[in-house]
This record gives structure tokens, C-alpha cells and sequence, in this order.
């Protein structure tokens, strides 16, 4: 395929069979190989639609500073569509997150402000919020209650799905500014009578969950519960070894957040199967495992792997 | 019937610091209320005003959602896993 520039190149990804981990001929399963992506997850999509909503909005001009919270992924894509358009971006990430994250981050030419490790990625929001009030002339474009980040999948994600899998029966996501399974969500129910939309969250250690008060919890404005099936809580263990079925059994090379996905999905296919009924479940694989290396989570044994990860934003 | 409780450190306080509680109950109503008999003060932080689960705890049976498996009306059964979580912002690779 040809496209005009890199940034054209994002989505389009391929949708694969898992014939040695799928349960059975009638109950399949599918990965949206989304580490495919112009810099390997994702989070290309919400990035070039929010950066484009904003322009389009008026609030971007070339020489804008953009801000934002995050963990890696966005803040990756974003650094890599704004170099492309000329903006700085400034991103807030929690200091527990892997290396590899922060050198890709500045080799697109990023600037990183870290926010302590307890509290997760709760903390970068708040620490981004305080810059953003200091700082009235920045952009920071807010992947947790951006439209444009939902949008991006009900516009690209979900018909290539629905394109590649008219049969679909299940979506399998992770959960965490919950715009994928928003935008994926909408998008098949509207199409699609009866499909489950299926989210697994990551379970961190007690560290990230090191809140002062309930009362400082954190919910995403883009999140809609009434669009989801069911909504599971998945720890580092089971995505751990989620992981390297995957890689294992069917070559591919996953992050681990995926693993936690891999799990809620075949969760799934086990009830299919002892439901007796038919199902093509899609599951998205949203990055590679190349900048997790450094965790330990693909080295030694699983229970090596497991203590290494323990603390670690491992999603 | 035995159902674990595992309660996050922000509400260990509760429970004389012990990150888990064994209880019983047939709905996750039931066994609030059991866990609170004994942990006095736990449910009030779990539960609000009008009576539905508090906006920033998720709570999970067997690692689901009980939001989607009828919230306090839950269905339990012997050897059951509760979690109880803070509501954070996620990562998911975010």
C-alpha cells in the first residue's frame, strides 16, 4: 500500500487468526495486530485525530505547545504527528514507567516532566492539569475526555473490523481512557445486534492504588459503561502468562497489556463454548513487546518475570 | 460459605491492616454487611448516601465488574474471590 506520508500510513492494520489458541472450529479467535501502527501501537489513532481535531478547531498553530498526561503510548504517537506538524509537546508521565518509553519519547523529539510513582497515572493527570493552569497558551489536548480519541476508532478501528469480521460476535479491549472501546463499541452496536463489547483492565500493586482518599478516584469523562458487556480486572500474573501464550503458541510479539486483553478473551470463549454457541472474538494486541524488554516480563521464568513486574506500570 | 475479601491499603485501616478478610453472604449486599460486623465502618466507605456503590470503588467478583452482574444484588457462591479497587486513571498501554 502507498500512502502520501507516514501519517497517512496510520491504521489499515491486519486482523489474524489464532488457530492454536482458538477453543474450537466455531469459537475463533482474532488479533487486531495494532503494533502496526507508524510508531507501533495503537495510539496513532486518537493522536492523529485529536491533533487534527484541534487544528481544525483552530486551538493548533505551527509553533502551538501541546500537553499531555501519559504513560507512553500516546505520547509516542504524539510526539511523532507533531514533530511532523511543527508543534513542541510537553508530556507528564509517571516515573515508574519503563525506559524504553522515555528514549522514544525524546528521540521524537519530546520533552518529558515526571510525576511520582504512587498514584499512577491518577498523579500525571493532576501534575498536567497544574501545568496546563500555569500555562494558558498550551494545548493540552486530554486523550481521557477528548472526543476525538473515541472518535478515531468508530471512524478507523471498528469498519476495518466489521470489514475484515462480518461475523464478529465479541470485541476485546483494554480499558484505560476507555476510547477505544468507546468508539469500537458505538460503532459495532450499531451494526452488529447482540455483540459483546468486552473490557479488561489492568490490576496494578497496591502502589499505584496508594489514593489519600476514595473521594480522589478517577474515572475518565470519555467513559460510558452502558456501551460495554461486561468489564474485567486483570492482574500482571495472568497477563504475564497471557503473554507468552501468545508468543509461544501463535508468534506474536505482544506488550503486556495485551496479555490482560488475551485472558478477558478467551474468558469469553470458554462461555461460548460451554454455551454452545458460535463466536468470532476480536481482541486488540495494542503494541509489541520490544519496549518492555527492559521489565523482564520475556526472560527467565514466568515467576522470575512476575516479581520483576510487581510495582511496574506494566500497562 | 466462605467468600475472600481482598481489601486495597487505603481501607486497611478497617480491617487492622490485613490485605485480605474471609465473609459470608449469597449477594455482595449480604456480605458487606457481614464484613461489617466485624470491620465496623467498611461498608460506609464503599456505599454512598443513596445507597448504590460509590462512584470511585470498583468491585469485582472473580475479577468482573459486579456493575455488571447486578452491583450490590450480585449473586455469590462458596470459594468466590471479591476485589475491592479505587477507581484510578488506567494505563492500557494509555
Amino acid at each position: 500500500m502507498r500512502f502520501d506520508s507516514l501519517v497517512d500510513s496510520v491504521g489499515h492494520t491486519p486482523l489474524v487468526g489464532l488457530p492454536h489458541l482458538s477453543p474450537s472450529a466455531d469459537v475463533r479467535l482474532w488479533a487486531k495486530l495494532e503494533q502496526n501502527n507508524p510508531t507501533g501501537s495503537i495510539k496513532d489513532r486518537p493522536a492523529l485525530w485529536m491533533v487534527a481535531a484541534a487544528e481544525k478547531e483552530g486551538r493548533l498553530q505551527p509553533g502551538s505547545t501541546v500537553l499531555e498526561p501519559t504513560s507512553g503510548n500516546t505520547g509516542i504517537s504524539l510526539a511523532m504527528v507533531c514533530a511532523q506538524r511543527g508543534y513542541r509537546l510537553v508530556c507528564v508521565m509517571p516515573e515508574n514507567t519503563s525506559s524504553e518509553r522515555r528514549q522514544l519519547l525524546l528521540m521524537w523529539g519530546a520533552e518529558i516532566v515526571s510525576s511520582p510513582a504512587a498514584g499512577g497515572s491518577n498523579e500525571a493527570v493532576a501534575v498536567a492539569k497544574r501545568i496546563a493552569a500555569e500555562h494558558p497558551d498550551w494545548v493540552m489536548l486530554y486523550q481521557y475526555g477528548n472526543p476525538a480519541n473515541w472518535v478515531s476508532h468508530y471512524e478507523s478501528t471498528g469498519p476495518e473490523l466489521l470489514a475484515d469480521l462480518p461475523t464478529i460476535t465479541h470485541f476485546v479491549a483494554g480499558l484505560g481512557t476507555t476510547g477505544t472501546l468507546m468508539g469500537v463499541g458505538r460503532f459495532l452496536r450499531e451494526q452488529v445486534p447482540g455483540v459483546k463489547i468486552v473490557a479488561a483492565e489492568p490490576q496494578y500493586g497496591d502502589l499505584v492504588y496508594g489514593l489519600r482518599n476514595i473521594d480522589e478516584g478517577f474515572i475518565p469523562e470519555l467513559y460510558d459503561a452502558s456501551v460495554l458487556t461486561t468489564r474485567y480486572s486483570i492482574d500482571h500474573v495472568d497477563a504475564l502468562r497471557r503473554t507468552r501464550q501468545l508468543v509461544e503458541q501463535e508468534g506474536i510479539f505482544a506488550g503486556i497489556s495485551t496479555g490482560g486483553i488475551l485472558h478477558a478473551a478467551l474468558a469469553q470463549a470458554d462461555k461460548a463454548i460451554a454455551a454452545g454457541e458460535r463466536a468470532d472474538i476480536a481482541f486488540v494486541v495494542c503494541d509489541g513487546g520490544w519496549k518492555y524488554l527492559s521489565t523482564g516480563a520475556y526472560s527467565g521464568t514466568l515467576e522470575e518475570a512476575q516479581e520483576a513486574l510487581e510495582g511496574q506500570l506494566w500497562a | 460459605m466462605a467468600v475472600q475479601v481482598k481489601v486495597p491499603t487505603i481501607l486497611r485501616t478497617y480491617t487492622g491492616g490485613a490485605k485480605a478478610v474471609e465473609a459470608s453472604g449469597d449477594t455482595l449486599d449480604a456480605l458487606l454487611s457481614d464484613v461489617d460486623s466485624r470491620h465496623e465502618g467498611l461498608r460506609g466507605r464503599l456505599i454512598s448516601e443513596d445507597g448504590s456503590l460509590h462512584r470511585f470503588v470498583n468491585v469485582y467478583i472473580n475479577n468482573e465488574d459486579v456493575r455488571f452482574l447486578g452491583a450490590l444484588e450480585a449473586p455469590l457462591k462458596d470459594g468466590d474471590t471479591v476485589t475491592i479497587l479505587p477507581a484510578v486513571a488506567g494505563g492500557s498501554a494509555s
